[in-house]
């Protein structure tokens, strides 16, 4: 994985005012690299069964988090639970249909969120548009923007399809897969210069680290 | 029911009242009057509540249909006005100091047809699109699709079927072709 | 003994703060925030830990509905009326298709009268279920969502059986509703309401005895009787401030002339005052559907038959219909032109009112803390305001 290493040129942020641009980090994301053999095994052990999902309730799919926060469906018999900043998240649960303008917060958030870091897409907008597919405001496809590990099919996906995706999300990771933190940062220019096409007012820093 | 309309006949010049049903009205006046209308129907009719206001694009006579839906809570009734603007030159006068909740209406207008409401508050601030560069999308001429098409990646793979043919070929195969 | 009421402030008064004074703190809620109602978000600013000003954003979830269903023909926009309000999807396919049914003369059969009557109630009971766990969990109180939100899946369980979707139920149809009551399913009904009315006696006695509830809810965004009319408030909101305005009273649509029930009017008109109200709306709820299973028709049609869907064209012409739904008068404005599309559809959802222009003259002189309490306990839903 680091056999052609290039170091990328610092980030413009150009969509910040002069004096503001000092704040931000100015350094393009780097891939991660894993531990040897047995120990990252148990790491990625440890990262399975430790889901905590980022409180951001992005669209309609967000109805269906609640039944399984509560006592019915109980998601925290799995090591799932919700948390409210994106500091201590690690999956990104994308609910549904995404607008330009939550567009933009959810490239903030998923950027803020701390490595390792999973992003589960749900319901059919997120796939291929879903019935939303000749809306002006709506994307069509989420992977455009943000690497996704797991869809979950359906409008809406019910608890149970949740689960059944988190479970798949767990396989993956103990797998050694999850790759969406080191695609991003492989493909960082170009999942910007898709960002930068949808969102035309873009104000914040490239990275927000 | 028909005092009113004479009424608005005889002071704001309203015409073609129109009995949608036993408790809905519409009747039309002229978009220069409507805050005069408003204000007159607010105090001195009864019909207290602001239900909701929209336009409707009336792109063939090229102009903009103003809705200003009002209900009398006590006498259970509604009434809709009607108010056209010249869709070249949209302007209406507002009525953000009659209703608490009308600015916001407003500002939607502002953004989703283009139409001008001259002193209304936050008139001309984003309302729920961020950065849009394209024209005002709720006007019939803005094609949603042509848009989504230029601007939206797409997944290949996807088909679409005019339904009507489709039924037609899966049901009678024989006289599609 | 409850707090003093808020001052009610003048809407001349809004005075713009000044930011640059150093005095005052701007802060973002939402919308990646757990103390907001679904994805909107409030700009607040705060001089020490009390609000002073504040402006809503909305947009998050503008999927730009109205421009669509300009796009599709009158039934292709079935599917898309029922996700402009998630929690309670029913009362925007009522009023989508009491409308068109208006427009078109189509009259519906009796049974099909009493089945929306019933799948809107149990959407209210649903929704309120959901509510009250978010205005309990605002105020830190986390059992009762356990147990609501459980008590509302028993009742999605009900509308599972009956329609086979449990958000989205796209049931009720123009020309009457999809499908027929399952055999037996009445009294599943009953045994669901047994349930859920013991679990609704065990919250109201954990939560409103609770005195962190009562001390935080009690005094919270008071709404003068005079912001009623001239902002357009109505619902549960506008009946805790003692205006008594019920459109399944007034309006007198579906079945509910038929049953026996009286509009609840609250006086205080605190946040403590419309959680209260909104409980016995849920005990009204179970009430009304108990009287639904024992009046409706067994048998008969439950439908009307529709012209060809592909092919169906309206009279040109114009209506609005509205209905009573758990956050207050939500309707649909149509016009058709002749054709097979609508020319027009507007939503009017009452959160447009409620979450903008109400919310951000009550949060003036809140504390921070209490922002997610109030803001939940004028029951808001985004989706419905930018649709």
């Amino acid at each position: 994985m680091s056999e052609k290493k290039t170091i990328p040129a610092p980030l413009a942020n150009e969509g910040l005012p002069p004096e503001e641009r000092g704040l931000f980090c100015d350094a393009a994301p780097r891939e991660y690299e894993p531990a040897r053999g047995a120990w990252e095994r148990f790491l990625n052990w440890a990262r399975s069964e430790s889901l905590w999902l980022l409180g951001f309730g992005t669209g309609c799919g967000a109805i269906e988090l609640r039944p399984l926060m509560t006592s019915r469906f109980d998601m925290y018999r799995y090591g799932i639970q919700p948390r409210p900043t994106p500091r201590q998240s690690s999956v990104f649960v994308i609910g549904g249909y995404a607008s330009v303008k939550t567009l933009k917060r959810i490239v903030r958030s998923y950027e803020q969120m701390m490595g390792p870091k999973f992003v589960l897409a749900l319901g059919s907008c997120t796939i291929n548009g879903g019935m939303y597919w000749d809306s002006y405001n709506t994307i069509k496809r989420i992977d455009q923007y943000i690497p996704v590990d797991v869809y979950i099919a359906g409008c809406m996906p019910r608890p149970e399809a949740l689960l059944a995706g988190f479970q798949e999300l767990k396989r993956i990771i103990k797998s050694g897969g999850g790759e969406g933190q080191n695609e991003y940062a492989r493909n960082f220019d170009w999942y910007k210069a898709n960002q930068k096409k949808v969102i035309k007012d873009w104000n914040m820093p490239d990275y927000n680290w | 029911m028909n005092e009113l309309a004479k009424e608005l006949a005889g002071r704001y010049g309203a015409r073609g009242w129109h009995d949608i049903r036993k408790d809905l009205a519409s009747v039309e006046v002229d978009a220069i009057r409507i805050r005069d209308v408003m204000a007159y129907l607010r105090d001195e009719a009864g019909y207290g509540h602001l239900s909701f206001m929209t336009a409707i694009d009336n792109i063939e006579r090229g102009a903009f249909t103003l809705s200003y839906a009002l209900r009398d809570h006590d006498a259970r009734r509604g009434l809709i006005v009607h108010a056209d603007v010249d869709r070249a030159e949209p302007t209406v006068d507002s009525i953000h100091l009659l209703w608490g909740q009308a600015w916001t209406y407003q500002r939607e207008m502002r953004e989703w047809f283009g139409i001008d409401f001259p002193g209304s508050p936050r008139v001309d601030e984003e309302f729920v699109l961020e950065g849009w560069e394209g024209p005002p999308m709720m006007r019939r001429d803005f094609d949603s699709l042509a848009y989504s098409d230029a601007t939206y990646a797409e997944r290949p793979g996807r088909v679409t079927h005019d339904p009507a043919s489709h039924m037609r070929e899966k049901l009678y195969p024989e006289a599609a072709q | 003994m409850r707090r003093e009421k808020q001052r009610v402030i003048p809407p001349a008064e809004r005075a713009t703060p000044d930011l640059d004074s150093g005095k005052y703190l701007v802060m973002w809620q939402g919308p990646q925030h757990p103390g907001i109602t679904g994805n909107m978000s409030l700009r607040l600013v705060a001089e020490g830990d009390t609000v002073v000003d504040c402006e809503t954003h909305v947009g998050y979830l503008h999927r730009g509905f109205e421009k669509l269903m300009e796009r599709r023909l009158y039934m292709q926009n079935f599917p898309l009326v029922c996700r402009i309000a998630v929690p309670e999807p029913d009362f925007n396919e009522y009023c989508y298709a009491a409308a068109l049914e208006e427009l078109a003369g189509i009259v519906i059969p009796e049974k099909a009268v009493w089945l929306r009557t019933l799948s809107l109630e149990m959407m209210r009971l649903a929704s309120f279920l959901m509510w009250i766990g978010g205005q309990a969990g605002a105020f830190g109180h986390g059992t009762i969502a356990q147990w609501s939100v459980t008590m509302r899946d028993y009742v999605l369980d009900l509308f599972e059986e009956l329609t086979g979707g449990r958000i989205y139920h796209m049931y009720i149809i123009p020309g009457g509703v999809r499908g027929d009551v399952p055999a037996g399913f009445y009294k599943r009904v009953l045994e669901t309401m047994a349930v859920v009315e013991k679990n609704l006696d065990d919250i109201e006695l954990v939560m409103f005895h609770n005195a962190v509830f009562k001390m935080r809810a009690e005094g919270l965004g008071y709404i003068p009787r005079d912001w009623v009319d001239h902002y357009g408030i109505t619902g549960p909101n506008a009946r805790a401030a003692g205006v008594a305005r019920d459109l399944r009273k007034d309006s007198g649509y579906l079945a509910y002339p038929r049953l026996d029930f009286q509009p609840i009017v609250g006086t205080e008109s605190d946040a403590y005052e419309r959680a209260r109200l909104r409980l016995g709306e849920m005990y009204q709820a179970i009430d009304l559907i108990r009287q639904i299973v024992d009046m409706a028709p067994k048998d008969g049609p439950f439908r009307e038959r529709l012209p060809n869907p592909l092919y169906w064209r309206i009279p040109a012409g114009e209506t609005y219909v509205s209905a009573e739904c758990t956050r207050g008068e939500y309707g649909f404005y149509v016009v058709s032109d002749g054709s097979d599309k609508p020319r027009r559809v507007a939503v009017r959802g009452p959160s447009y009112t409620h979450a903008v222009s109400v919310m951000e003259r009550l949060v003036r002189g809140v504390n921070i803390a209490d922002v997610a309490g109030l803001m939940v306990s004028l029951h808001t839903y985004p989706p419905e305001i930018e649709r």
